[in-house]
């Protein structure tokens, strides 16, 4: 570590300078000064994660170190240009929370007439209201420099979303929080914290959209607490410009009869890591989780998966899949734990991945740990090509080649969406799937 | 319609066909039987284009043009169809939609017009009346739990909706019971017509029982050895294989005792 100030890359010394460039909300609140100044020291004394941190092994920072990306400019963000409709998504039409690079705009957001139960505020408003609710989530120090992220979040956050749903409240119709690329050269950083009361349903779609072509890096770093017998439906549609870095990190905690579906979709991105952890803290609670990357170009995507089963009887089952084309690379982590007495747990988990071509690479770990009894576990992960008895199906009744390819990775694709209950989006997803992935065109 | 002459194939680097000719007209319906390993399904899947298959010599002549230049799915749009011994599950694509993509793709081959949804489930309706499926399984993924039986109905029901020139039915009759197997016949008569030709590959004479052949041939060492009318069926069923020797003593007895090649 001696010797590391010295040695800043480029990356930490913009980091740096960002820090000071323009007060962040919540300033001059003693704690949060604090918190930030010194995960600000743990950020710069360990740097970027590197490959020899094990949940980094697979996604080499060596080439974002050498860049370097300045602090958001409130005001450019505020006034930069956004089309409303460039941010819609069927089936998701009601209250709406928008941030210009990590900025929240009012102005593109609706936030009128809420439902009785649900408090949703930007964290900028809400630090500025009254911080002390929000000390124990944003003073937290993170001990792993594989938490380099976590600590860049805490330091520089000064927008995001506080969201609390009390206890038995049902919100019905799906929330929209939108994360909107604009600038280049420039890094934002948002924290979002979630809390559903005993019994609330809540859905969320957290979506990621650029408009142009925005060379940026984006954190987020999301809590949710899903107390006794909530449920939490949360849809993450990843849709960031080709030119961009995004880190995110989702941490849900489940307690006692609690459930959570997540369904992930990553479509943009140059450098994309995501981290999801699950813990299933109360007895009998249970997490669904399904995702798709579809890469192509030189696209990276990482995917840690991590559940934790610490409680009796808990469930879980993970459906994921992978498509790599060009020169792109996926990296999917699925890790399960269950923790000594967590007895009469089910864990499940299938990744499959498809190379579509020869330059791809993806690489998969599934990892299981027991310490329980009476627990079933299962989990696979394949790496493969599409199946050619299926396209000699296919094309002996006529449908060319391409069109034959494209509509076997489309399906490999979908059975990641299929049990998104809202439909319209679930056929939106289903749509840009069909847009992105590096095939012709298929006739719908 | 279709000219088969002197066809040579080869299978991972071992010869099958030795020199098979066939000739099938427009209207006809032909059945080749033969034992196991003989080359039946190889001259299957060497007519609808299947890779890993490598015609040495011969030609195959279809409606004047050169079959085996062609790719499968142009195969298909020009008329040819199969249906698979064992056809394959895809899941997470729907069968209808799967089947209005291929109805499209070959229509859009031919210079015809592309059937918007509601004239697709028109014939689709209409079609149903040749082979019954259920409507279940029209929306379930292509073949994806799908019983035997409903596998090689579903072969015969895209057939309908396919409407090819040249249907080849390979060993469509093995595993299914008397009723399938009959509801099977029923959908292959129904589509019988002056302008369409079958070949009906099989291993047993029981499906000829119920689609009457118009000539039968016995496919044995790579080659035609006999080619006769139903009868010859009716008596392979009764000799077995093993007579042949006796008139064709060229052929090895492991040959035709049905030996797995």
């Amino acid at each position: 570590m001696t010797g590391a100030s010295t040695s800043r890359t480029p990356f930490v010394q913009s980091v740096l300078d960002a820090a000071g460039a323009h007060p962040l909300p919540g300033s001059g609140v003693a704690w949060l000064d604090t918190a930030r100044r010194e995960n600000l020291e743990a950020f710069v004394a360990s740097g970027l994660p590197d490959q020899r941190q094990e949940a980094w092994k697979y996604t080499a920072l060596r080439a974002l170190a050498q860049r370097s990306f300045g602090a958001v400019d409130p005001a450019s963000a505020l006034a930069a240009q956004v089309d409303r409709d460039a941010l819609a998504l069927p089936g998701v039409d009601g209250t709406r929370m928008v941030f210009v690079d990590g900025v929240f705009r009012d102005d593109l957001s609706s936030l009128n007439d809420l439902a009785d139960g649900l408090s949703l505020r930007p964290l900028s408003r809400a630090l500025t209201e009254s911080a002390e609710p929000l000390r124990f989530a944003l003073a937290r120090h993170y001990q792993d420099a594989a938490d380099g992220f976590a600590r860049l979040n805490a330091a520089l956050a000064g927008d995001g979303v506080v969201l609390a749903v009390a206890a038995g409240v049902r919100i019905a119709a799906p929330l929209h929080i939108v994360y909107v690329g604009v600038a280049s050269d420039v890094a934002w950083h948002a924290r979002v914290l979630v809390e559903l009361g005993e019994g609330a349903t809540l859905d969320l779609v957290e979506h990621h959209v650029a408009i142009g072509h925005a060379i940026q890096l984006g954190t987020l770093v999301a809590d949710y607490d899903v107390r006794d017998g909530a449920d939490l439906r949360l849809t993450l549609l990843q849709d960031a410009s080709a030119q961009a870095t995004l880190v995110r990190r989702n941490h849900l905690r489940l307690g006692a009869g609690a459930h959570a579906a997540v369904h992930a979709l990553e479509l943009g991105g140059a450098l994309v890591r995501h981290e999801l952890r699950a813990e299933l803290a109360g007895d009998g609670a249970s997490f669904d989780s399904h995702g798709v990357f579809t890469l192509r170009d030189r696209q990276h995507v990482d995917t840690q998966l991590d559940v934790r089963h610490l409680a009796r009887d808990t469930r879980s089952n993970a459906l994921w899949r992978g498509v790599a084309d060009g020169r792109s690379r996926g990296v999917f982590r699925g890790a399960i734990l269950v923790a000594e007495g967590a007895d009469g747990s089910d864990a499940n988990l299938s990744n499959k991945n498809l190379l579509l071509s020869a330059q791809a690479e993806i690489d998969t770990k599934p990892e299981l740990e027991i310490y329980a009894d009476e627990v079933k576990a299962a989990h696979g992960a394949t790496i493969g090509q599409l199946d050619e008895r299926s396209l000699f199906y296919l094309r002996s009744r006529g449908i060319p080649l391409a069109q034959a390819r494209s509509l076997l990775t489309l399906a490999f694709c979908r059975a990641a969406l299929q049990s998104l209950d809202n439909e319209p989006l679930r056929e939106h997803l289903g749509a840009l799937l069909m847009a992105h992935l590096p095939t012709d065109d298929l006739d719908a | 319609m279709l000219k088969i002459e002197n066809l040579h194939a080869r299978v991972e680097g071992k010869e099958i066909l030795k020199g098979l000719s066939l000739d099938v007209k427009a209207g006809e319906v032909h059945a080749i039987m033969g034992p196991n390993g003989a080359g039946k399904s190889t001259l299957a899947n060497v007519l609808s284009g299947r890779e890993g298959y490598e015609v040495t010599a011969g030609t195959v002549t279809y409606r004047g043009k050169d079959l085996l230049a062609l790719e499968p799915e142009e195969r298909a749009a020009e008329g040819v169809f199969l249906a698979f011994q064992y056809p394959v599950e895809i899941p997470g694509v729907n069968n209808t939609y799967f089947l209005r993509a291929a109805l499209n793709a070959q229509r859009k081959y031919r210079g015809e017009e592309e059937l918007d949804s509601m004239r697709f489930l028109k014939l689709v309706r209409e079609k149903l009346k040749v082979m019954q499926i259920s409507d279940d399984l029209l929306h379930r993924a292509v073949n994806e739990g799908f019983s035997g039986g409903e596998k090689k109905r579903n072969e015969i029901f895209q057939m309908a909706v396919l409407e090819p020139k040249l249907a080849i039915l390979d060993e469509t009759d093995s595993g299914l019971d008397i009723d399938a197997l009959k509801q099977v016949a029923e959908g292959v008569n129904a589509l019988r017509s002056p302008d369409r030709a079958f070949v009906i590959v099989t291993h047993y004479q029981r499906l000829l029982d119920y689609i009457e052949p118009d000539y039968v041939h016995v496919l044995a060492g790579g080659r035609i050895v006999e080619s006769g009318d139903k009868s010859l069926a009716l008596k392979l069923e009764e000799q077995g294989y093993a007579w042949l020797a006796d008139h064709h003593p060229e052929l090895a007895r492991a040959e035709l005792a049905g030996a797995k090649a």
